[in-house]
């Protein structure tokens, strides 16, 4: 009879195989999440939280007896009325077997619970800003440690045992020093002798030989400071792709609660991706009324403000920020702006211009979403072009770097993110081997 | 019913209280425990299980768990470690969701067949639950696994643990190698199949030198005795036995049909790489180790059941336990083996904790107090006074099936109300069959040993035919019985999972002697071999 306490084994066994499982059910799980992510308010969406899978599609299927036909006969137990030859009506279609013996059919469909990590890592997944071209290396913040040798002195926690124990080793056979067993080994001869002879010389010379290893064993330490080595670590700076995405927002007064929610929520996924998968990424909120202003996040998504509506504005402080701080040669620029369409008639021209001689030159990705009152959702392209996009148009179709996309109603926010920031060669990464 | 055979027993026990009283100190009062108090339970245990039901168990080792660890153990079909696989996963989930939420609770242990006897007890349960989970598991299961013949023949108790370790390390191996998809893609597919990869009769064993000599001696012998120069003036069939066709000497190389389809896979699929061979062997022979369970699940928790509650009420009776933890022992035993009506709404089959607990205590009291009918139905027992005695050769020499068909007494039958039900496709209403009357015992006996029946539960399908220097189209067959045909939608998922290893198309018809039910033709969609440089 063995009892063995297992209970401070490392638990989590089943680790491996719940992400296998979640791996398996990827395609259904993804869905269940951007299904969550549309019924999330602004704040939740980025949580971790329960998500349900069809059984349908983990099902492992098995050679079976299929659910009705045929001629079967069961046996049950607490018969208080029926005698032989009695007829019993069939309950109904779907009871087929009165639940004799059909253990493990009907399977439910599955709840789990994903932890936030999980749930980001379906909810952004395939997304990337496009074309992260310009790496450089910069300040502190990029340096990673690797292993450059060994050296004497260090944390306890970079201690290199092996290295150590080398040292002593070979210390400890360079200065001879008796090992334990050889000390036993002797001490066994003393008390040999001492059993066979009493006393004698050679009993007084094997005692002389003990007490001089012993001496030399207590001499030479079985560790000394001298061996001890530490791992050593050399910083190594790291080229990296610096970005910062300009956020544009109109809050003018034709914005109302509706679009601007629309807005909001597109920002908010935007910028949840933007912290998740980029750490080196800085966001520059602006949002513009008849005049623009650089704001916190805070700001950006909580305060209420209204007015006309000049987008030159906007890019203008764009394009202000970007000479002040962002030099186009050491950063990645990507702007979103995101508007109902309306802008001062008068204010186009200026705006196309603008757009085609001073930012898009500066950016890499320029993406537009239009917010509309499109309730019916989907075909927004089909209804009348706002000014704005007309003029958005004719830019677009020259230069590529201008993305543009209309959103009418909560459920499409997400995929027409997914559209815009779309891993672009995702197709040719899953081909290959 | 349960409660009134568990009261009788509280009843006897003041009486033989007072008998045994000076032998025994209580084994703990209160409800925790230390290790100190396991081993004084085990042992105590052991004893009234060895001295005087006359166990046989291997060596027993426990492991304390916490219920987190349970949960994973649940994940792995019990064994303390497996290969990894999504599907166990996916029964983590639903287990930890049913745990969480309360619709479910957690097994009190986990006992399994391997040399040393590994019990898993939870850290939760109360030392009466641990007494009664040490008699049920690591003397009634632990007796069952070493003595009942279906599990000699099977599996290798100390074997397990090692293969297991093999398996898990081999897999994990080629996961590496292959990448984890491919690796996947044949357990998948092996999976699929598992209730079709076992061996169901055990294969002739080569014979030694020794006995093959002598057989030949023999044969000679009879041959000598026998001879007769006549014979070779009689004509002979000799020359139309020859003209055997070539499918007929096709199927007899191949040994068809053959009805274990991952054995067949293993050995002749054409175009399986090694590793994937072994692999499916692996998912083969787990399922064939599982298989004695599958058999024998009925009886073996009657075992375990039968001989808790005898310890349990021992210990009562010795005075090693308390009132109070009795009853706590006859709470929680009570509803193990509590059989809900048909028509009860916690109705989901017959439990075989119940119907395996209630046949045993019947045995038993055939064997001590049997009544005019017990002796016409089972003279052999009936009355020797044995009862321990007959219960073990019982738990050795029968699996469910064969239990029932043997030993299901009318007294059960009409304690239980069992009645038969038939379910014809072409009436519109249910027929009553036999029922617990004189006429009816016997068929509904016959009926529910039928039930218990593994390979009547399993369809049965064989590997017909393969033409391998042709086309090489696998034919297998179903062959129906009472018209139950395969459930369409995952035979077609199997059938393509069959034919993605197989590499070649595969034809599944379902029939029996009158009729042809259907067809399954799948062609590989993703050969799971991919030609792959390095092999």
């Amino acid at each position: 009879m063995h009892i063995i306490d297992r209970r401070r084994d490392p638990g989590g066994k089943s680790l491996a195989n719940r992400q296998r499982f979640i791996r398996r059910a990827r395609a259904q799980v993804r869905r269940a999440v951007r299904e969550a992510s549309s019924k999330r308010s602004i704040k939740e969406m980025g949580e971790g939280g329960e998500v349900t899978v069809p059984a349908d599609g983990v099902h492992e299927p098995t050679f079976r007896p299929g659910p009705y036909g045929g001629h079967r006969e069961y046996v049950l137990p607490g018969n208080k009325k029926f005698v032989s030859g009695d007829r019993i009506d069939r309950p109904d279609e779907s009871g087929g077997g009165s639940g004799a013996s059909d253990s493990g059919e009907g399977e439910d469909d599955y709840n789990f619970v994903l932890s936030r990590e999980e749930f980001l890592e379906l909810f952004l997944e395939d997304l990337e800003l496009p074309d992260m071209a310009k790496r450089q290396v910069m300040g502190v913040e990029e340096q990673i440690p690797r292993r450059a040798g060994y050296r004497s002195y260090g944390s306890p926690s970079a201690l290199s045992v092996s290295r150590t124990m080398r040292n002593s080793l070979s210390r400890r056979i360079a200065l001879r020093r008796p090992s334990q067993d050889e000390i036993r080994r002797m001490e066994e001869g003393v008390a040999e002798l001492e059993a066979e002879e009493g006393d004698g010389p050679a009993l007084t010379e094997a005692k002389a030989q003990l007490e001089l290893k012993r001496r030399r064993q207590k001499l030479v330490p079985f560790i000394d400071p001298i061996d001890v080595r530490y791992r050593r670590h050399e910083l190594v700076p790291q080229p990296v792709a610096r970005a910062v995405m300009f956020c544009l927002m109109d809050v003018s007064g034709s914005m109302d609660e509706h679009m601007k929610d629309l807005a909001k929520r597109f920002y908010s996924l935007l910028y949840l991706f933007l912290k998740t998968r980029y750490k080196q990424v800085d966001v520059v909120f602006i949002r513009h009324t008849h005049e623009a202003r650089e704001v916190d996040e805070e700001t950006f998504f909580y305060s209420r403000e209204s007015g006309g509506t000049v987008v030159s504005t906007a890019l203008e402080a764009m394009s202000r920020i970007v000479a002040d701080r962002y030099p186009p040669t050491q950063w990645n620029i990507y702007a979103a702006q995101a508007s109902d369409g309306d802008n001062l008639p008068m204010d186009n021209p200026h705006t196309v211009q603008m757009l085609r001689e001073a930012i898009l030159p500066l950016c890499q990705y320029y993406a537009y979403l239009e917010v509309s009152h499109d309730e019916t959702g989907g075909s927004g392209a089909d209804s009348d072009p706002t000014s704005l996009w007309r003029a958005y148009d004719q830019v677009a179709r020259s230069d590529g770097r201008l993305a543009m996309r209309r959103v009418g109603h909560r459920r499409d926010i997400f995929p027409v993110f997914r559209e815009l920031f779309a891993r672009k060669d995702t197709k040719a990464k899953a081909t290959a081997p | 019913m349960t409660s009134s055979t568990a009261s009788t027993k509280s009843r006897k026990a003041p009486a033989a209280k007072r008998v045994d009283g000076a032998m025994g100190s209580l084994l703990f009062s209160g409800s925790d425990w230390d290790f100190a108090t396991i081993q004084r339970i085990s042992e105590a245990v052991q004893e009234i299980g060895e001295r005087e039901l006359g166990l046989d168990t291997y060596r027993t080792q426990i492991e304390v768990i916490t219920s987190e660890q349970m949960l994973d153990a649940y994940s792995s079909v019990g064994m303390p470690l497996f290969y990894k696989h999504w599907s166990f996963g996916k029964d983590f989930a639903r287990n930890e969701t049913m745990y969480r939420k309360g619709f479910q609770g957690l097994a009190y242990e986990i006992v399994i067949n391997s040399d040393p006897c590994v019990c898993y007890i939870m850290e939760e349960n109360s030392a009466t639950m641990q007494t009664l989970v040490l008699a049920h598991a690591a003397m009634g299961h632990n007796h069952f696994f070493k003595n009942n013949y279906v599990f000699k023949q099977w599996t290798d108790a100390s074997g397990i643990a090692d293969y297991l370790a093999f398996a898990k390390s081999y897999i994990a191996k080629c996961e590496d190698r292959y990448g984890i998809e491919a690796v996947e893609r044949v357990v998948d597919a092996a999976h699929a199949l598992q209730s079709h990869g076992i061996h169901r009769y055990p294969g002739k064993r080569s014979m030694d030198l020794r006995s093959e000599e002598r057989r030949e001696q023999e044969r000679r012998a009879h041959g000598e005795a026998l001879f007769n120069d006549l014979w070779r003036t009689v004509p002979t069939k000799g020359k139309r036995d020859r003209k055997k066709t070539a499918e007929d000497r096709r199927r007899a190389i191949l040994k068809l049909p053959e009805e274990n389809i991952l054995y067949f896979l293993e050995k002749t699929a054409p175009r399986l790489a090694p590793w994937q061979r072994e692999v499916i062997r692996i998912v083969r022979l787990i399922a064939q180790y599982f298989y004695p369970q599958r058999q024998t699940k009925m009886m073996n928790e009657g075992c375990a059941c039968f001989v808790h509650h005898r310890i349990m009420s021992r210990l009562h009776e010795q005075g090693r336990i308390t009132d109070g933890s009795f009853l706590e022992f006859l709470h929680s035993h009570t509803s193990v083996v509590m059989q809900p009506d048909y028509n009860d709404r916690r109705y989901s089959g017959i439990n075989p904790y119940a119907l395996g607990f209630t046949m045993m205590q019947d045995i038993e009291r055939i064997c001590t107090e049997p009544t005019e009918e017990d002796r016409a139905w089972f003279a052999d027992i009936a009355g020797n006074n044995d009862a321990y005695g007959t219960l073990r050769d019982i738990w050795a020499n029968f699996r469910d099936e064969s239990f029932v068909s043997q030993y299901l007494s009318p007294h059960v039958i009409r304690k239980m109300g069992l009645f038969q039900l038939m379910d014809d496709e072409e009436e519109d209403e249910y027929v009553v069959g036999s029922i617990h009357d004189e006429r009816g015992y016997r068929e509904v006996r016959r009926a529910l040993a039928r039930t218990y029946d593994v390979a009547r539960r399993d369809p049965d399908i064989q590997v017909i035919d393969v033409d391998l220097a042709g086309d090489r189209r696998l034919e297998l067959r179903h062959f129906v019985s009472d018209g139950v045909v395969l459930e369409p939608k995952d035979a077609e998922r199997v059938v393509q999972h069959l034919a993605d290893l197989w590499g070649y198309e595969v034809r599944l018809v379902e029939s029996d002697d009158e009729e042809e039910y259907g067809e399954y033709v799948a062609n590989p969609v993703r050969p799971i071999l991919e030609p792959n440089p390095v092999l």
